[in-house]
C-alpha cells in the first residue's frame, strides 16, 4: 500500500516532509488513483512537450510535424492504455483497497473503477479515429484554430500544410476529467472534474478542418450552454450545502428525513444538480446543444465526446442518484420519470426528420440518454446494473458509428479527399461504392435501434427489464414505442445506404457524393474494435451482465 | 455418437448459414456457380431435414431436444426441440428453400447479384428453422426479431418498383409489433417464475402470472406481435404492399413460411402459456378471423395486379387458421396445423406460377396478361388451375382436408362462426375462378403467339408442390397423426384452466 501523505490544508505553510504529522495528514492512496493519475500525469507532460517544441522554433518542428505527431499520439495511447489496464486490474480485485481516499474527496468504489476503464476503452478507441489522416497526410483538425476562417494567415497555414498536435494535450485533460468525475464523493470535486473536462472538449469542437464556421459556432455554443449547466450545478451545490452544512455526499445523504425540517431546500439543490447533470448527458429539456456540437464539431471528436462524456455524466448522475438520493427518491422521481420520458421521445421524435447523419446521430445519442435514463430512474441494482451495461455498449457502438462517417467524404475533381458528406442523400448508394463500410455503419445501426443479436438489444432489454422489475413499466413502454419509432429512421440510411443510387453529377461521376477514403488505416482499426465488441456483447452478453450486475450489487 | 443423440436441430440450423457464408465470401468458381452451390446446398439441408424426421417418434411429445444455457442471469438458454407442428413447419421450409432457389435460377442478371439473392435465402432459412425449433421464449423472439433483417433486404434489394417502400413498411409492421412483444418478453421475467429456467417454455407452460389481469396483458403484447406477422386484419397492409413488390420467390418464403410464425406462435406461445387469457380473447380473436376471411377474400376480388390478388387470399387463408386455433377444439387444433402446411404449399405455388406469368408477359397486371393464354400454354393453364382450385379448397387436394377439419372443429364450438366462415369458401371460388378466365381463357390475344409454355425447370419447381398437394389430399392420414398430439396437449390445456371458456367461446 503505497499511502503518502500530504499536506492538509495551507495553514501550516510546513514543507511536504514535515507533514508527517499524522493528525495533519490527508490520507491519499495513490495506487486506486493511479488510472486518472496516469491520464493526467501525461495530459500535463504533453503540454510540456508542446511548448518546449514551439518555443525550439516553429518552423523546424512545423517542417517536421511528423515527429511530434508521433510523439504525442503515442504519449496519449499509451497513458489511455495504461489508465485503463490498470483499472481492469483494480476492479479485478474489487473488494481490496477500494473507498474512500484524499480526504474523502473521492471513492474509488467498483462502479468507479468499471466506469473509468469504460471511459478508457472508448478514449483509446476514439484516439485512433483522431490520430487518423488521410493518404492525403490531413488529419481531421484545422492547421492552425486560431486563424479566422477563410482570411489570408489561414490559406498560407493550409498551404505549408501545417498541422497541430495540441489535440492530445486537451484530450488527455478531457478524459482524465471524465475519469474523475464519476469518482468523485464531493461536489467540489465533482465540479472540478466537470470543469476539467468540459474546458477541453469546448475548445477540441471548434477545431474542425473543414466546414469551420460550423465548428466555430458549435464550439460557442457548447461553451455558452455548458457554462450554464455548470451554473446550474454550482447554484444547486450551494442550495445543498445551505440545507445539510456539507458538500460530501455521504453526509448530504446521512443528513436526509433530519429533524431541521430542510428537505425542501435539499430537494431543490439536488434538482438543480441534476440539472447540471442533465445538461452534460443532453437530457430532454437540456439537450439542444446536442446536435449543433455533434454536427459542427470535427466528427473523431464528436465521436469521443459522445461516448466518453455521456460514460462519464452518466456516472456522475448514477452516484448523485443512488449515493444520495434514496431517502429522496419519492421527491425526485417525477423529476427523473419526466426527463426520461421527454427526452426519448423528442429524441425519437425530432430525430426522425433529420437529413444530416451526424445530426441524426445526435438525436439519437439524445434518445438513447432517456433509455439509459429508464434504468437510472428504476432505482434498482438491476437498473444500475442496465444502465452501466447500457453506457458500454453504447458508447462503443457511438465511436465506430462516427468512425465511419469520418471516413465518408467527399472527394472533389482533382481527387483531394474534402469535409465528410454528411447528407443523408450523399449516402445513397454508399452500400456499392463502399461495401464494407456501409455494411459496418449498418451495424452499428442495427444495435442502436435495438435488433437482437447486436449489443444495443440486450442493453435496451436490461433496462427496460429492470424499469418493469421496478414498477416503472411506464417507462419501458414509453420506451419501447420509441424504438419502434426510432428504427425508422435508422431504417432509412440504411435504406438510403443499400437501395438507393447515387444522384449521377455531370462533371464527375463522384462529385458531391460520399465515398469511403483510404487513410492510414486506425479509424478501420477503431471501427473494427467497436463492431467486434458491438457483435461480441450481443452474442454472448452473458458474462458481461453478471460483471455489471455483480458491480450494482456490490453497491446496493 | 449414434444416430439418436445427433444434434439435428443444431445442424440443420447452422447448416445454411454456414452455406450463405460459402455463397457469400467464396470467388472464383463458387461465386460464378453461386446457384448451383446453393441450390445443391439447400437439398443437402432438405435431405438432413428428412433424416431428422426418421427420428421422430409420433406420440413421443417434444422431441429431439437441446439445450445450453447462454445468459444464465436472465434465464435465458439455446433451447430447441420440436413437437409435431414444428417437425412439418421445418420440413416445410427446408422444402421451401431449394425450389425458390430453383425458381429464381434466370431472376438475377449478374452471379454477383446469384449469389447474394441465395446467401439472403440460406441465411432465412436458418432463422425459419431455427424459429420453429425454439423452446425458449427469449430465443423464439430473438429469432422472430433478427428474421426480419434477410427478408427486408430480399424485398427491398431484389423487388420491383415500389419495393423500397414496401419493405420499410413491412420493417416498421414487424418491428413494432415485435416491440410490443418484447414488452411481453420482459413482462413473462419479471411477473413468471424468473429463475435460470425463466424463458424456458416447458417451465412456463401452467404457470402463474399474478393475476388474470398480468395474464391477459401479456398475452396481448404476444398476440399482437402474432397478428401482425400472420397477418389478420386490421394489421395485415403490409402485406400485399410486400408482395406485389417483392419477388414472387421471396413472397413464397414470406407468405408460405415465414407468416407461419405468427400462428405457430399463437399455437405454441400463446396457448399453452396463457391459456385462460386465450380463451378469454378467444370470442374476439374469433370474430376478427372471419372479418380477415372475408375482408381478404373481397378485396382479392378487386385486384389486378395478380401478387397483390394472392397476398389478400392469404389474409383471408389466415383468417381459416387462426379460427381454428381460437375453437379449442382437436379437430380444428389439427385443421389449423395442417392448413398452415398445405397453404405453404398451394400459395407458394401460387406465386411461383404468378412469377412464371409475369416473366412471360412483362407485366402484373391480370387483364394485361391475357385473354387466351390457354391456347398457347396449355401447362401453365392447367398446373394454375389445379393450384387455384387448391386454393379453393377442391376435395382431392390436401387444402380441403384441413378446411373441412377446421369448419368442422370450429362448429363444434361456434356454429355460427363455421356457418359464416363457410361462405368465405365461395368467395375464394370466385376469385380464383375470375382470375383464370382474366387470363387463360377468351380468343387469343394477338402478341401472344411466341409465349413459350413452361420448361422442364418450371415444372420442376411447381411438381413437387402439387404431388404433395395429392399425396395428402388422398392420404392425410400421416401429417394428421404427426399433428393429433400437439392438437390435443393444446386444447387439453385451454379447456382445464378455464371450465367457462366452452360458454365464452360459444359468441363469437
Amino acid at each position: 500500500m503505497s499511502a503518502l501523505l500530504w499536506p492538509a490544508a495551507p495553514a501550516p505553510l510546513a514543507a511536504p516532509g514535515a507533514a508527517v504529522a499524522a493528525e495533519a495528514a490527508i490520507d491519499i492512496d495513490w495506487v486506486v488513483l493511479s488510472p486518472v493519475a496516469i491520464v493526467l500525469g501525461a495530459a500535463i507532460a504533453a503540454t510540456l512537450i508542446e511548448a518546449v517544441a514551439s518555443r525550439k522554433g516553429a518552423g523546424r518542428v512545423a517542417a517536421q510535424p511528423g515527429y511530434l505527431r508521433v510523439v504525442q499520439a503515442g504519449l496519449a495511447l499509451l497513458a489511455v492504455a495504461a489508465a485503463g489496464l490498470v483499472a481492469l486490474r483494480l476492479a479485478l480485485r474489487a473488494g481490496e483497497s477500494i473507498g474512500l481516499t484524499g480526504d474523502g474527496a473521492l471513492v474509488i468504489d467498483p462502479m468507479t473503477l468499471y466506469l473509468q476503464l469504460a471511459v478508457a476503452a472508448c478514449a483509446l478507441i476514439g484516439l485512433l479515429v483522431i490520430t487518423d489522416r488521410t493518404v492525403q497526410g490531413e488529419d481531421a483538425f484545422a492547421p492552425q484554430a486560431a486563424a479566422v476562417p477563410g482570411s489570408e494567415y489561414e490559406q498560407r497555414a493550409r498551404r505549408r500544410g501545417l498541422s497541430q498536435t495540441d489535440v492530445y494535450p486537451l484530450v488527455l485533460f478531457a478524459t482524465g476529467g471524465m475519469m474523475l468525475f464519476p469518482a468523485a464523493a464531493d461536489l467540489i470535486t465533482m465540479f472540478v472534474a466537470l470543469e476539467v473536462l468540459s474546458l477541453p472538449l469546448y475548445l477540441l469542437s471548434g477545431m474542425a478542418r473543414h466546414r469551420r464556421l460550423l465548428s466555430g459556432e458549435a464550439s460557442l455554443k457548447y461553451f455558452l450552454l455548458g457554462a450554464f449547466g455548470s451554473a446550474f450545478f454550482l447554484f444547486g451545490a450551494a442550495w445543498v450545502y445551505g440545507a445539510t452544512g456539507s458538500l460530501r455526499l455521504s453526509e448530504i445523504a446521512g443528513s436526509v428525513g433530519s429533524a431541521s425540517g430542510l428537505d425542501p431546500i435539499l430537494v431543490v439543490g439536488l434538482t438543480l444538480i441534476l440539472v447540471g447533470l442533465f445538461f452534460k448527458v443532453g437530457a430532454v429539456p437540456f439537450h439542444s446543444w446536442t446536435p449543433d456540437v455533434y454536427q459542427g464539431a470535427p466528427t473523431p471528436i464528436t465521436g469521443f465526446m459522445a461516448a466518453c462524456t455521456k460514460i462519464a455524466a452518466f456516472g456522475a448522475l448514477l452516484r448523485v442518484v443512488y449515493a444520495v438520493a434514496p431517502a429522496l427518491s419519492w421527491d425526485l422521481k417525477p423529476v427523473l420519470w419526466t426527463v426520461a420520458i421527454a427526452t426519448m421521445v423528442v429524441g425519437t421524435v425530432v430525430g426522425l426528420v433529420q437529413r444530416d447523419v451526424k445530426r441524426l446521430l445526435a438525436y439519437s445519442a439524445i434518445a438513447h440518454a432517456g433509455f439509459i435514463m429508464t434504468g437510472v430512474a428504476a432505482w434498482s441494482a438491476e437498473g444500475l446494473a442496465g444502465s452501466l451495461f447500457y453506457l458500454f455498449t453504447y458508447g462503443v457502438a457511438t465511436i465506430g458509428g462516427f468512425g465511419v462517417i469520418a471516413l465518408v467524404r467527399e472527394v472533389d475533381a482533382e481527387g483531394h479527399i474534402r469535409a465528410e458528406a454528411t447528407g443523408l442523400d450523399q449516402w445513397r448508394g454508399l452500400g456499392k461504392r463502399s461495401p464494407v463500410l456501409a455494411g459496418a455503419f449498418a451495424l452499428f445501426l442495427l444495435s442502436f435501434a435495438g435488433i437482437p443479436l447486436t449489443s444495443g438489444f440486450v442493453a435496451k432489454f436490461a433496462v427496460f427489464e429492470a424499469a418493469f422489475g421496478a414498477g416503472a413499466a411506464v417507462l419501458a413502454i414509453v420506451g419501447l414505442a420509441c424504438s419502434a419509432a426510432a428504427a425508422f429512421f435508422y431504417a432509412r440510411v440504411i435504406v438510403a445506404m443499400f437501395f438507393e443510387s447515387a444522384p449521377q453529377g455531370e462533371a464527375a461521376p463522384l462529385a458531391g457524393v460520399g465515398i469511403g477514403v483510404r487513410t492510414l488505416g486506425l479509424t478501420q482499426i477503431a471501427v473494427g474494435l467497436s463492431l467486434a465488441f458491438t457483435l461480441a456483447l450481443g452474442l454472448v452478453p452473458g458474462w458481461f451482465w453478471n460483471f455489471t450486475r455483480g458491480l450494482a450489487q456490490l453497491l446496493s | 455418437m449414434t444416430m439418436q443423440n445427433f444434434p439435428y436441430l443444431t445442424a440443420m440450423i447452422a447448416a445454411p448459414s454456414l452455406g450463405a457464408l460459402v455463397v457469400w465470401l467464396a470467388g472464383g468458381a463458387v461465386r460464378r456457380h453461386a446457384r448451383v452451390v446453393a441450390l445443391a446446398w439447400s437439398l443437402v439441408v432438405l435431405a438432413l431435414g428428412v433424416a431428422m424426421a426418421s427420428q421422430f417418434k409420433i406420440g413421443g411429445g417434444v422431441q429431439l431436444t437441446e439445450r445450453v444455457e447462454w445468459i444464465a442471469s436472465f434465464g435465458v438458454s439455446y433451447a430447441v426441440g420440436v413437437d409435431g407442428i414444428g417437425l412439418v413447419l421445418i420440413l416445410l421450409s427446408a422444402l421451401a428453400v431449394p425450389i425458390v432457389l430453383l425458381a429464381a435460377w434466370r431472376e438475377q442478371s449478374s452471379p454477383a447479384k446469384q449469389a447474394h439473392y441465395a446467401a439472403l435465402v440460406l441465411c432465412l432459412e436458418t432463422f425459419m428453422i431455427a424459429v420453429f425449433a425454439a423452446r425458449d421464449v427469449f430465443l423464439f423472439y430473438i429469432l422472430f426479431e433478427a428474421m426480419l433483417i434477410p427478408v427486408y433486404f430480399l424485398i427491398g434489394s431484389f423487388g420491383g418498383a415500389g419495393a423500397k417502400r414496401a419493405a420499410l413498411k413491412f420493417l416498421l409492421y414487424s418491428l413494432a409489433g415485435g416491440l410490443v412483444m418484447l414488452a411481453g418478453v420482459i413482462a413473462v421475467w419479471t411477473e413468471g417464475p424468473g429463475g435460470r429456467d425463466g424463458f424456458l417454455v416447458d417451465a412456463l407452460v401452467g404457470a402463474d402470472w399474478g393475476s388474470p389481469q398480468a395474464e391477459r396483458l401479456i398475452f396481448l403484447a404476444f398476440f399482437v406481435a402474432f397478428a401482425v406477422k400472420a397477418p389478420m386484419f386490421p394489421v395485415h397492409t403490409w402485406l400485399p404492399d410486400a408482395a406485389q413488390a417483392a419477388k414472387p420467390g421471396t413472397s413464397v418464403l414470406l407468405v408460405g413460411v415465414l407468416d407461419k410464425v405468427g400462428t405457430f406462435g399463437m399455437v405454441t406461445l400463446c396457448l399453452p402459456l396463457f391459456p385462460q387469457a386465450s380463451a378469454w380473447a378467444a370470442p374476439v380473436v374469433i370474430a376478427l378471423a372471419v372479418v380477415s376471411i372475408f375482408w381478404g377474400a373481397f378485396l382479392a376480388l378487386g385486384q389486378s395486379d395478380i401478387l397483390r390478388m394472392i397476398a389478400y387470399t392469404s389474409v383471408s387463408h389466415f383468417g381459416f387458421i387462426v379460427l381454428g386455433i381460437f375453437a379449442f377444439t382437436e379437430t380444428a387444433e389439427i385443421g389449423s396445423a395442417f392448413y398452415m402446411v398445405n397453404h405453404g404449399l398451394s400459395t407458394g405455388a401460387l406465386f411461383l406460377l404468378a412469377g412464371f406469368l409475369i416473366a412471360r408477359r412483362g407485366t402484373q397486371d391480370m387483364s394485361l396478361m391475357g385473354p387466351g393464354l390457354q391456347r398457347t400454354t396449355p401447362l401453365l393453364a392447367g398446373t394454375f388451375l389445379v393450384v387455384g382450385l387448391s386454393a379453393v379448397a377442391l376435395p382431392g387436394l390436401s387444402t380441403f382436408v384441413s378446411e373441412f377439419m377446421v369448419l368442422v372443429g370450429t362448429y363444434q364450438r361456434s356454429p355460427a362462426a363455421a356457418v359464416v366462415a363457410a361462405l368465405g369458401v365461395i368467395m375464394a371460388a370466385l376469385y380464383i375462378l375470375i382470375a383464370y378466365q382474366k387470363i387463360f381463357t377468351g380468343p387469343v390475344r394477338a402478341d401472344l403467339a411466341g409465349t413459350g409454355d413452361l420448361g422442364a425447370r418450371e415444372l420442376w419447381v411447381v411438381g413437387p408442390l402439387i404431388a404433395l398437394m395429392l399425396v395428402f389430399g388422398f392420404y392425410p392420414k400421416p401429417a394428421v397423426d404427426l399433428l393429433r398430439e400437439g392438437a390435443a396437449e393444446t386444447v387439453r390445456l385451454a379447456e382445464f384452466s378455464e371450465p367457462g371458456a366452452e360458454q365464452e367461446g360459444d359468441r363469437p
